[in-house]
């Protein structure tokens, strides 16, 4: 019946400029999510290296901690964990049908207080590391 | 009209014929009037409004490649979108092509994506607006040409949830008035004022990735039916089981962007989500 024209970018994510609240919610709760199945599997690896022996796992962690860059993606994991766990509770309280007038807010308080935890976690991450 | 004797008749005939003359001409006269009009509204104006419209027409040759057009509009106090676009359709050019009828927000036919987001063309203020202002499509649907979308997709989604009233259990008199309870009313209420304009189906991220997702407006338009007790039991398991499929009610990811659009300020999320629990507490009915 109709010949239609692509609209390319406009459809999705080109108009990121116009997301609300809720949309910017739901992105950064998919990226902590993917970021934290990402971490899970070094974590493992890190972990297993103490099936091998106690000063072998001893030295992997003492080896990572001395590396710079570490330090600073351990500040980054607990960033991403804090977003994830706070926005968890607010789609726990979506899911429940209790105070959906306030999501928007709930988000800008999730937000205050992943920053609030991150800040407050550099000076315990970064000890001696310069 | 076969009581009328037939000169009375021929009578009325003239006398139409007459009446549509004189219409007929001064329609004429004010067509020949509008351009003279233009020009004076244009200078009286205090201020000119710049809207970007969208147009693309594949039927046409010069319009194939899709494109915007500005035209200046001379702006009056409440001036809406919508009459922004019928000015430049009147004034400047008949070919501007857009939904439109009741101009009050009831009809639900002009839905368009202005400044970056659904509104409807009749309840959006152009001084709410940053100039110029840029009218475009529905996103996520097919443009047929300029601001018209094809909305049969969106009228398929909307059959599938059988958005009609339907029971079993009638009254027993033949004339009994089948009566809703003033809190079953409330808890309904907001969901009845959806005018099916297919604003939060444009604006949903789900929708736009999975064709088979019901949408907001047809989920909200079964919680309607779901909610109202005159049902009766069987049919609202029978509702529940359709918006509990795989492309129902568990597609939507609680992202509010239906419910920051509609133009009705309807609570679409909170309806979807309370269908879900509803859906599960059917599924966990042991006995």
């Amino acid at each position: 019946m109709s010949q239609s024209y692509d609209r390319g970018l406009i459809e999705d994510f080109g108009r990121w400029q116009e997301f609300s609240a809720g949309m910017w919610a739901w992105i950064f709760h998919k990226f902590t999510g993917w970021v934290l199945i990402g971490y899970l599997f070094t974590h493992v690896a890190v972990l297993s290296t103490a099936t091998v022996d106690g000063a072998t796992y001893t030295s992997t962690l003492q080896g990572l901690e001395s590396l710079l860059l570490v330090r600073f993606l351990e500040v980054g994991l607990l960033a991403v964990a804090a977003f994830h766990i706070l926005n968890g509770i607010r789609l726990l309280f979506v899911d429940l049908g209790v105070g959906l007038g306030a999501q928007d807010k709930a988000f800008y308080a999730a937000l205050v207080a992943t920053a609030a935890v991150t800040v407050a976690s550099i000076p315990t991450f970064l000890v001696g590391a310069f | 009209m076969s009581t009328q004797i037939q000169e009375s008749e021929t009578e009325t005939e003239t006398e139409e014929t007459s009446e549509h003359q004189t219409r007929r001409l001064a329609e004429k006269r004010e067509r020949a009037d509008m351009a003279e009009r233009a020009e004076t509204d244009l200078s009286g104006a205090d201020e000119t409004a710049r809207i970007k419209v969208f147009r693309y027409d594949p039927e046409v040759e010069g319009k194939k490649d899709p494109r915007f057009d500005t035209f200046e509009i001379p702006f009056t106090k409440g001036m809406t979108v919508l009459d922004a676009l019928i000015y430049a359709r009147d004034h400047f050019d008949s070919s501007l092509t857009f939904r439109h009828s009741c101009r009050q927000a009831i009809c639900g036919s002009d839905a368009l994506f202005i400044n970056g987001r659904q509104r409807l063309g009749c309840k959006t203020q152009m001084v709410d607006l940053e100039w110029p202002v840029q009218i475009e499509p529905l996103p996520h649907a097919e443009v047929v040409k300029d601001l018209v979308v094809d909305m049969e997709h969106f009228y398929d989604q909307m059959e599938a949830v059988e958005p009609y009233f339907q029971t079993n259990d009638l009254p027993d008199g033949e004339l009994e008035e089948q009566k809703q309870t003033r809190e079953n009313r409330e808890k309904v209420k907001m969901s009845t004022r959806c005018i099916w304009c297919s604003a939060c189906m444009s604006s949903c991220n789900i929708a736009a990735g999975d064709n088979k997702y019901l949408g907001p407006a047809a989920i909200n338009k079964a919680y309607r039916f779901a909610m109202d007790h005159r049902e009766g039991e069987d049919m609202k398991e029978h509702r529940i089981n359709i918006i509990e499929q795989e492309h129902g009610v568990w597609r939507c990811q609680t992202q509010f962007s239906c419910t920051e659009v509609c133009p009705k300020d309807i609570p679409l999320t909170e309806h979807i989500q309370e269908l879900k629990r509803e859906a599960v507490k059917s599924n966990l009915k042991f006995w």
